[in-house]
Parts: C-alpha cells; sequence; structure tokens
C-alpha cells in the first residue's frame, strides 16, 4: 500500500511495507466493525415515541461476553502483530549483515557530510571522499554506516529504503541498508535541529558499479577531493531566515 | 493534617459572610472551586484561540510557502520553528490540561459527589495563580529578543539546551520555565482532586456510586502526580543546562541528551492518557443521559481504566525506538505498546455496548460524544502502526505520526470539550445553548477536522516528514500531489477555525440571552443537577443524600426514565 505513494529501492523495505499491510487487515477489520456497530446503534436506537430504553447492566455473565469474546479475539491479532514486528525490527536494526563497505554518515547544523571509503575501500584513509549533502551508493552492495552527529540529535532518514535512525551527538550508532535499484532520492533530517532543519536536505545516488568507478575517478584519491564547507550551508540557512525577515 | 484544619475552617468562614463581594475577591481571588473552574476554562478557550492562530500561520506557510500569510506577514524558519513547538505545548499543556483537568475538575468534582467544595480552596486558588503566571510568561516569551523556543514541544537537548544551536537565549529558558511552572499548578489541584473525592463525598455515596467522569480525572490526577515527577527533575537540569552552563545534557563534557528524552516520554506517554481520561468520563455522562441507559459494565469500566493507566508507565520508550536505544529493547516496550490496545479496546466496546436498546436523542452535546467515539477509534488504530517497532521505523518523525496523534488529541481536548460545554453550560451558567447553531458548528468542526488530518495521514505515509518550514526543498516532496493534499488540508484548517465563530457567538449570546435553564435539564441522574442553575456559592440549599449508583436510567417498572442519586425511593 505504501509503495503505492513512494518506491521502495531497499531489501528490507518491502518486509516494513508488508508489516504495513498485516496491521491494516487487522485494524482495518477491527475498525471497520466497531463504526459500523456504532453507526448501527445510533441509528436503530434513535428515540421513538412510546419505547423505553432497555435496562442492560452489563454485569451479567451473558452481557458481558459481548465484550468478552471480541477482547479475546484482539490479544490474538496483537500476538500476530507482536511477532510480526519484532521480526522486521529484528531484521532491520538488531541484525547486523556483513558488510561490503562501510561510509560514514555526519550531521550538523545544517547539512549531511557523507565520507566514502574511496578506491581503498577503507574509512579513515587519505583516499576517502567526502561530501556534502550527496552520497553515492551502489545497488545491490550492502553498506554500513556509521552514524555521527557534530552538535544536535539529527536523523537520518532515507524514504525510499524505509530507512530512519537518530544521530546523537557523542555517539556512533551503526546501521545497515542495502539498495535494490538504480536512481536519485531524498534524504532527510527527521528530528528538528534548528532554523535550517528545513534546509537539510540531502540526496542519495543509487548507482550500478560503473557508473560509481566514473565517479570515484573523478573525485577519489588525490588532494583535488571535493569539500564543499558546510558552513557554507549554514550561511545560506541564516541568509534565507534575514530575507525572509 | 494542621493544613486540612485550617483550611476547613476557611472554608466555612467564606461561605457564612453573605454579604455582596467586590468585583476582585468574587472574579480574581475566588476560592469557590466553580469561580476556579471558570478561570481554568476561559484562560483555556483564549490560549486555543492564540494555538489555534498559530496553526492557521504555519498551515498557510506550508500551503503558499514563502507568501505572506494575512494576518502574520512572511513566515521566517525560526518563526516557524516556534509557532509548531508553541502551537503544541500550548494545545497539551495550556488547552487540553487546564479545560479537561481543571475547569471540569473543579466545576464538577464537588458537584457531583455533593459537597460544598474542595477541601483545600486556597491551594486550589493558588494553582491557578501559578497557572495564570505560567501563561503570561509563556506569551511574554514571544516577544523577547530572539523570539519564542523554537526546538519542538519535545525539547530534545543538545538543541534546546544551548542557545548557539537553538538562536533563542531568551525564549528557550522563558518556555521551560513557563511548562515546569504549569507542572506545579496541575499539581497543587491534583492533590484537591484526590483528596476531595476520597474524603468529601456526600453520605451514602460509596465507591462505585461515584459517577466515571471523577473517577477519571481522581486516576488521571494520580497518573500525572506519578508520572511529573522525573520530568520536573529533567526540566530543571534543562534549565541548568540553559543558564548556569551545566552539561547535564552536553555529551561533550559527558552529559547524555538521551537522559532527557527518557524522562520526558516517562511523563510525555501518562500524560497522553491524564487528558484522553476526563474527555472519555465526559463521553460517559454525556451517552447515558441521552441513550436513557445505564453505563455498560461500570466496574469494568473502572478496572480497564486502572489498567490503562498502570501499562502507560510502561511504553514510554516507543518514542525512542529509534533514538539510538539498545535495538532489543525496542521489542519490550512494542509489546508493552502494542497490549495496552486490549483495556482501551474493551472500554471503547462498552461505550458502543451502552448505546445497545437506548432511546438515542441527538443533542449537540450528545453528536459531539459519540463523534468522539467515531473519530477517537481512528487515532487509536493508527497507534498500533507507531506502536510495532517495525513500521515505526519508517513511520517515526512524519506526518503519519502527526495525523495519528491529532485524531487522538483533538477528540480529547476538542470534541471532549464542546460535548462538556454544550452538557454542562446549563449548570454553569443557568441558560441553554442555542441548539441549531450547534448542530451548524457541530458538523462544520466534525467535516473540516477529518479534511485536516485524512490528507495528512497520506502526506505521512509519502514519506512527509515534520517540521519542515517549506517542502520545495525535497524533491520527491515537492511534487504538484503532495502540494494540492497540503493545500487541502490548510483550507479545511481555516473552514474549521471559521465555524469556531458560531460557536463563540452562541457561546457569548446564550451566557446573557439563553433560555432559563431549570435545575435538571436533561433529566439525568447525577448530583449536580440537584443543584440549582447555576449553583450558588456552597452549591446546595441542602446536602444531598445518595441512595444509589449513577446510571439508574430507564430502570423496569418506574414511571419515569431517570432515577436521580438522591432520590430515596
Amino acid at each position: 500500500m505504501i509503495e503505492s505513494l513512494i518506491e521502495n529501492v531497499s531489501t528490507y523495505g518491502g518486509n516494513i511495507d508488508g508489516l504495513f499491510t498485516l496491521i491494516t487487515v487487522i485494524v482495518g477489520f477491527w475498525f471497520i466493525l466497531a463504526e459500523a456497530v456504532l453507526f448501527y446503534f445510533i441509528i436503530r436506537y434513535r428515540r421513538k415515541k412510546g419505547v423505553k430504553a432497555q435496562y442492560v447492566t452489563g454485569e451479567k455473565k451473558k452481557e458481558h461476553n459481548w465484550i468478552a469474546y471480541p477482547h479475546y479475539l484482539i490479544i490474538l491479532f496483537d500476538i500476530v502483530i507482536i511477532v510480526g514486528a519484532v521480526m522486521v525490527w529484528y531484521k532491520v536494526k538488531q541484525d547486523l549483515p556483513p558488510a561490503d563497505e562501510t561510509i560514514r554518515v555526519t550531521g550538523r547544523q545544517w547539512a549531511w557530510v557523507f565520507t566514502h571509503p574511496g578506491p581503498d575501500g577503507v574509512l579513515d584513509t587519505a583516499d576517502d571522499i567526502e561530501m556534502v549533502d550527496k552520497l553515492h551508493v551502489k545497488v545491490d552492495t550492502l553498506y554500513h554506516f556509521q552514524l555521527e552527529s557534530k552538535d544536535v540529535v539529527h536523523s537520518f532518514s532515507v524514504p525510499v529504503f524505509r530507512l530512519k535512525q537518530d544521530a546523537i551527538p557523542g555517539r556512533v550508532i551503526t546501521g545497515w541498508f542495502e539498495a535494490t535499484k538504480t536512481g536519485e532520492y531524498d534524504i532527510q533530517c527527521a528530528e528538528i535541529c534548528g532554523i535550517g532543519h528545513g534546509i537539510m536536505a540531502a540526496r542519495i545516488s543509487i548507482e550500478t558499479a560503473e557508473t560509481h568507478q566514473v565517479w570515484m575517478d573523478a573525485h577519489g584519491g588525490s588532494a583535488e577531493t571535493r569539500r564543499i564547507a558546510a558552513s557554507e550551508k549554514i550561511d545560506q540557512g541564516k541568509a534565507e531566515d534575514n530575507n525572509n525577515g | 493534617m494542621a493544613e486540612a484544619v485550617t483550611t476547613a475552617e476557611t472554608t466555612e468562614g467564606a461561605h457564612s459572610h453573605h454579604g455582596e463581594p467586590d468585583f476582585w475577591s468574587k472574579y480574581i481571588f475566588s476560592t469557590d472551586h466553580k469561580m476556579i473552574a471558570m478561570q481554568y476554562m476561559f484562560t483555556g478557550m483564549i490560549m486555543a484561540l492564540i494555538g489555534g492562530y498559530m496553526a492557521y500561520v504555519f498551515r498557510m506557510q506550508l500551503a503558499f510557502p514563502g507568501e505572506s500569510v494575512p494576518g502574520y506577514g512572511t513566515v521566517t524558519p525560526l518563526a516557524y520553528n516556534s509557532l509548531i513547538t508553541n502551537h503544541g505545548a500550548i494545545m497539551i499543556f495550556w488547552v487540553a490540561m487546564p479545560i479537561l483537568i481543571a475547569a471540569l475538575g473543579n466545576f464538577l468534582i464537588p458537584l457531583m459527589i455533593g459537597c460544598d467544595d474542595m477541601v483545600f480552596p486556597r491551594v486550589n486558588r493558588l494553582s491557578y495563580q501559578i497557572f495564570l503566571l505560567s501563561a503570561i510568561i509563556l506569551i511574554a516569551s514571544f516577544f523577547v529578543p530572539g523570539g519564542g523556543f523554537g526546538g519542538a514541544w519535545t525539547a530534545y537537548p543538545p538543541l534546546s539546551a544551548q542557545s548557539q544551536y537553538n538562536l533563542t537565549p531568551f525564549g528557550a529558558p522563558m518556555w521551560l520555565l513557563a511548562v515546569a511552572l504549569e507542572f506545579v499548578a496541575f499539581l497543587l489541584g491534583g492533590i484537591n482532586f484526590i483528596t476531595t473525592t476520597m474524603n468529601a463525598r456526600a453520605k451514602g455515596m460509596k465507591m462505585y456510586d461515584i459517577p466515571i467522569v471523577v473517577w477519571m480525572i481522581v486516576i488521571a490526577s494520580i497518573l500525572f502526580m506519578a508520572s511529573v515527577g522525573p520530568l520536573i527533575a529533567g526540566a530543571v537540569m534543562l534549565l541548568f543546562d540553559q543558564v548556569l552552563g551545566t552539561t547535564f545534557y552536553n555529551p561533550d563534557a559527558g552529559g547524555d541528551p538521551v537522559l532527557w528524552q527518557h524522562l520526558f516520554w516517562f511523563f510525555g506517554h501518562p500524560e497522553v492518557y491524564v487528558v484522553l481520561l476526563p474527555a472519555m468520563g465526559v463521553v460517559a455522562e454525556v451517552i447515558t443521559v441521552f441513550a436513557r441507559k445505564k453505563l455498560f459494565a461500570y466496574k469494568t469500566i473502572l478496572y480497564t481504566t486502572f489498567a490503562t493507566g498502570i501499562l502507560s508507565f510502561f511504553v514510554w520508550a516507543h518514542h525512542q525506538f529509534i533514538a539510538g536505544i539498545d535495538p532489543r529493547m525496542a521489542h519490550i516496550f512494542t509489546v508493552t505498546t502494542v497490549l495496552i490496545s486490549i483495556p482501551i479496546a474493551e472500554m471503547l466496546f462498552c461505550y458502543i455496548a451502552t448505546l445497545y436498546g437506548g432511546s438515542i436523542r441527538l443533542t449537540t452535546a450528545m453528536l459531539f460524544a459519540l463523534s468522539f467515539l467515531a473519530e477517537f477509534l481512528i487515532g487509536g488504530v493508527t497507534g498500533i502502526y507507531l506502536g510495532a517497532s517495525g513500521t515505526d521505523i519508517y513511520f517515526h518523525d512524519t506526518y503519519f505520526v502527526l495525523a495519528h496523534f491529532h485524531y487522538t488529541f483533538f477528540p480529547i481536548a476538542i470534541i471532549g470539550f464542546f460535548t462538556a460545554i454544550y452538557y454542562w453550560f446549563p449548570k454553569m451558567f443557568g441558560r441553554m445553548m442555542n441548539e441549531t447553531w450547534g448542530k451548524i458548528h457541530f458538523w462544520g468542526t466534525i467535516i473540516c477536522f477529518n479534511g485536516i488530518f485524512l490528507p495528512l495521514f497520506v502526506l505521512g505515509m509519502g514519506g512527509q516528514h515534520r517540521r519542515i518550514y517549506n517542502f520545495n526543498n525535497f524533491p520527491d516532496l515537492a511534487t504538484p500531489e503532495m502540494q494540492d493534499l497540503r493545500i487541502f488540508a490548510t483550507w479545511s484548517a481555516v473552514a474549521m477555525l471559521v465555524f469556531q465563530i458560531p460557536f463563540l457567538i452562541n457561546f457569548t449570546v446564550s451566557l446573557f440571552k439563553g433560555k432559563k435553564a431549570g435545575k435538571n435539564p436533561w433529566n439525568a441522574n447525577t448530583l449536580e443537577w440537584v443543584a440549582p442553575s447555576p449553583p450558588p456559592h456552597g452549591n446546595f440549599a441542602e446536602m444531598p443524600v445518595v441512595y444509589r449508583a449513577p446510571y439508574e436510567y430507564s430502570v423496569p417498572g418506574r414511571e419515569k426514565d431517570y432515577w436521580p442519586q438522591n432520590m430515596p425511593d
């Protein structure tokens, strides 16, 4: 159901969308049933001249069963939902499959800094490629990301992956993703982080191995490593605020 | 105990002087529970107008980004953040709390349990004065250099703790001070509600004879008192971080920003039930009266309320699934959160079952009460997606969350308030409200409400995240289809605000020109309808004695379809 509104391009996005559909079927059933009974009662038991309301305490065993049986059913459905949620959560957040490559994602007011490992595939070496607001990844490759924040709480959100993780200053949080399709999509900051929160937008470019190599050749392995000073972005945010004010 | 004795004496003293009190002692420094209730209610209504105006401004900005908003001007990002932050804080702390807990609690508890006033009338007066002070500080914070605080009503540090991050060096501490004072006010109020209900009930009123709305307000007060302590401590630490340079939440100096999140949500989730329960209580009173039915399974409703209250202390971290907590912890909080659906569903089933076999009269109060059930169900079921950790990864901090909690808070705070006001207006002011205008107000409000928030569910499912002043910066969210939904939601919001005008006129005109209400215009059973409308100082000419439970409607073998609690046979 979510796919009709926004593409899914990660290996686990389908699990999250599936869980969404499962919950929709279950709660949809209850919701329609409850609303139907509610509206039926309202219409059926409208006041009529000469008809007195019934005296029902709800305390007799038989009456109590009207709510007891639905309530057993709810427990059953709850268990189904909990099992589904736990399985999806385990896959996305708790389990950490071995990585093909590791990147670093750093949030700061108000930009995302992405550190790509460069040609040697290892972070914190001279050939790292650091980019602001643009993340380049290969399709069908399992990435670990190390999420950090320089200042306040940010949240690394890639809607097409169905992925979201807060970045907490002082901590390094590791997560993973694997893209299934090439393309360019939004990266958001999903946690309010100050006046520039609304401009903390980045893009993820999911590329084939060949295209990725071309990009890396253009940027990596030299002193020419492309850096856009994140301060530019901050100035932009303040300028916008001043212009508008 | 000494306190109890002295205040009891002062109450006695205040009631025996029947000279005409001057304006100040009657309206401003009154210790009468009804006057304090009115003070809370009118303050809450004014704050609701301010909060509604803020919603209008930022909805206009979202629909027409960058354009000047009529009645405000251009919305800067800093102003936008402040508007959404204070809209949230005002609607919860300065509208839902004062109206549902303080105004209804103060007005209804002494009247419904049949006593002359709260047991601590001066504590009660102090409670309102502190509350008023908090509201003044909050409003003043919009006008200081840097403007009002804009770090969201959740105020996560380090953003909220350090002014180089939030850019509101005065707004942030003032906001926090206002919130902390507001908590103090409600702690004082809560002490009164609990003590009064436990100690001052009319002769003959046993525990199971207490009307559900009184129970709900008492349980809500207990939940509030038990959950707010850690947050007050947390708020003081945050205030110290802001103004004294301490580092409780500063990771650079060994502090932990996530600590605040735990303290905040340990309060924040029970807080949902603190405001939900009084609204549920109001609905119970109204549906029994207008369906002429005994409340279905009174005791079950009471027990499910206790169960909900207890469970609500074990669910807080579902707000923090993706906040960097240990991923294994999410499982525990998923289980507790999903389980809370059991008592809540059971409670709602009891309410729906109450309508079975009734003789339903669709007055404005009844329409609002029924719409509460219909709309709150949407809020309830959409909560399951967010309590289930797996789907919350995607939905966290999207408009899906926003739409979900507006489908809970709007029924609670706004529909709950209108249900109560249309029902108890005759008791409060001795006059009836106009039903035709009431129904116009009802349909306008309900239809527009759905028009605002149903599109926001769709936007949230499409990946639209919260607290963004202009979605044009996000190419995937800047599509014309999504913008159309935003514009639709905005016009619905504007229309809904316009539909409050009939209410305000109806309210004001009815105050002075409404048809005179007798003691008991709805033929209801509970004790407040024994007192004159409006009740005088001291409430009852003769203190009532209770003979039966509150919901004995349509009892077989009786000529009348109601049987007041104080009627001997």
